[in-house]
């Protein structure tokens, strides 16, 4: 056993990265083996072995010692506690779903607390007939699940920063969810309403201060839209879209309207603010890139991250997420030294289609200073651009879509920082 | 040969309509008539070509008292940024981050102006300005933006035709088929 130990442990790419199948094969312990337990019933025994415990509860909340495992919330103005985002902290997650009080927020002028009996959707514009909708009616509908990740197009946009920022990886990349939504496939209820032949875009509205609104292409919105009226299993939270949001897999977050209350068929977009001063990407020619749907190919590493410090040398797992818009991840692969050498991480079964994709790979750590990063390849053969290489092709001003390789910086005391290689 | 093709025909027939193996899914039908008069502003988009602009006008003059008094604590005097985002200006757009982008540099279309003021402004009362004062609004910061004169009067017949310095400054990914 000792020598398979050792055997497995040599390395299949530089810095000491280690056979993707090494845990599964060896069973390799991280930590030392516990005193055996004293034998006297009772003896020894912790207070909450040796008396009942708390009464059932109706809403379950996690542990009082998980209690700083929180969302960060940063605002864009002062003027207005409303306008800005709520990050997961995905450096304390594992797995691939998000926990619903742990789902990003970003929104533009607050959480509306509106009253399911008096919401509506209505779909209207270039229809046969205009039609509305309430929360009852749309719960007889027949319904679809699906597990997606919602990422705000605005995610990562430090990444464009000229120096590195230093914060938690939540901080910075936490503007990605992955959840099970439930709810009624969007089509069933344009085919209600009958769409004319003219239209070719859906004008969503939301029901929130402001009328947050932004226009869909009709076939991807019908292709596998959907009218998301469960999160998780539980009906939306508040700050999610209750009662209803558009959910439109794999494409930038703020398409997915929440709170929605209008979809108007059209001929052409609205070009509200959101689509156009907003939500585009200015290149260096001085022209923007607008209606950019899909989520690129992208991953990062979130176990070790920004912040945390490696214990001595020695075994560790390097865990992270990948995830891209346009179809499953492929592949995922981990470099200790800046690039130089890769080797490919495990994937967590079943990696499914535009759904946060959980990666893990071996590492033995020598002590000495290393650079850590991920490179997603998706199943349309995308692969996760160096940050130099999305640097040279979009400039630093674009704001949105930023999906290069991530780099962690561990020095010689195991301490872990952002840099750009 | 000829009936396999049929068959893989029928099969994506089948799942380009969405159905499952049993027909298309059976819905209730409880969709509830909609007249035109109950969808509120809200539930309308405003469209480049004019389409969904309410009947009213504003002048610059009158807009700009109403800048000043219920919109230059955010935006500044005369749109100049404030701890909302800068509304004027007219600068090369090349190298201007994404806050500072100013109407007159990079908006496309007018239309949206008069929109999102009446949609979503002032940010701790929105929908409460009229369609006159939005109208105003709009002409304010156009003019403001040197894109029409002190003169002009806005309503739903001249906002269309206004064109911005921008208005061919986009690259329309939806029209990139491989871009989707």
């Amino acid at each position: 056993m000792q020598a398979e130990s050792d055997d497995a442990l040599q390395p299949v790419a530089g810095g000491g990265l280690l056979d993707r199948r090494v845990f599964l094969r060896c069973g390799l312990s991280f930590t030392p083996v516990l005193a055996a337990a004293p034998v006297a019933a009772g003896e020894g025994l912790p207070a909450w072995s040796s008396r009942p415990g708390l009464p059932f509860a109706d809403y379950g909340q996690p542990s009082p010692h998980e209690r700083r495992v929180l969302r960060r919330v940063g605002l864009n103005f002062q003027v207005s506690g409303g306008n800005g985002a709520a990050w997961t902290p995905i450096e304390d997650l594992e797995g691939t779903l998000t926990p619903n009080g742990l789902h990003f927020v970003r929104s533009h002028n607050g959480t509306p607390e509106i009253d399911p009996a008096r919401h509506r959707l209505v779909v209207h514009g270039r229809v046969r007939r205009a039609l509305g909708f309430g929360v009852d009616a749309l719960r007889r509908y027949p319904m679809r699940s699906c597990q997606v990740f919602l990422e705000c197009g605005g995610n990562s946009s430090a990444g464009w920063y000229e120096e590195p920022v230093e914060r938690p990886v939540g901080l910075v990349h936490g503007l990605v969810s992955c959840s099970e939504w439930s709810g009624v496939p969007l089509g069933l209820l344009l085919d209600e309403a009958g769409v004319e032949a003219e239209a070719s875009w859906i004008v969503a509205t939301g029901a929130d201060a402001g009328g947050f609104q932004m226009s869909v292409p009709l076939a991807r919105a019908r292709e596998d839209g959907l009218v998301a009226l469960f999160q998780n299993g539980e009906r939306l939270r508040p700050e999610n879209g209750y009662p209803m949001r558009l959910l439109l897999p794999g494409c930038k977050g703020s398409v997915s309207v929440k709170w929605l209350r209008s979809l108007q068929l059209a001929d052409q977009p609205a070009m509200s603010r959101n689509e156009t001063a907003r939500y585009t990407e200015l290149l260096p020619s001085g022209q923007a890139r607008q209606f950019t749907m899909v989520m690129d190919v992208k991953s990062v590493i979130t176990t070790p991250s920004h912040g945390q410090s490696l214990q001595g040398p020695g075994v560790y797992e390097v865990r992270g997420l990948a995830w891209s818009g346009h179809g499953r991840i492929a592949k995922v692969e981990v470099s200790a030294d800046g690039g130089a050498s890769w080797a490919e991480a495990a994937l967590q079964a079943p990696a499914l289609p535009r759904c946060l994709t959980r990666f893990r790979i071996g590492w033995r750590w020598s002590g000495k200073p290393a650079v850590l990063q991920s490179r997603a390849v998706d199943e349309t053969g995308r692969v996760q651009p160096t940050r130099a290489a999305l640097v040279a092709e979009r400039g630093r001003l674009g704001f949105y879509h930023y999906h290069a390789i991530v780099s962690w910086d561990v020095d010689a005391h195991g301490y872990v920082s952002h840099t750009y290689g | 040969m000829a009936r396999r093709a049929v068959a893989a025909w029928l099969c994506a027939a089948v799942l380009e309509a969405g159905a499952g193996p049993l027909g298309p899914p059976a819905t209730p039908g409880l969709g509830e008539p909609v007249s035109a008069a109950a969808l509120t502003a809200a539930d309308l988009g405003v469209f480049p070509d004019g389409r969904g602009l309410p009947a009213g006008r504003g002048d610059v003059p009158t807009g700009r008292a109403l800048f000043e008094a219920r919109c230059a604590s955010c935006h500044g005097p005369a749109g100049a940024g404030g701890s909302g985002g800068r509304l004027v200006g007219r600068e090369p757009l090349a190298g201007t981050p994404l806050s500072f982008r100013s109407v007159g540099q990079f908006w496309p279309y007018a239309t949206t102006l008069f929109d999102y003021i009446r949609r979503a402004m002032p940010l701790d009362r929105p929908g409460t300005l009229s369609v006159d004062e939005s109208y105003a609004l709009t002409a304010y910061l156009l003019q403001a933006n040197g894109v029409i004169g002190e003169d002009a009067v806005i309503d739903a017949r001249s906002l269309p035709a206004v064109r911005m310095p921008n208005r061919d400054g986009f690259i329309r990914r939806d029209r990139e088929p491989a871009a989707r």
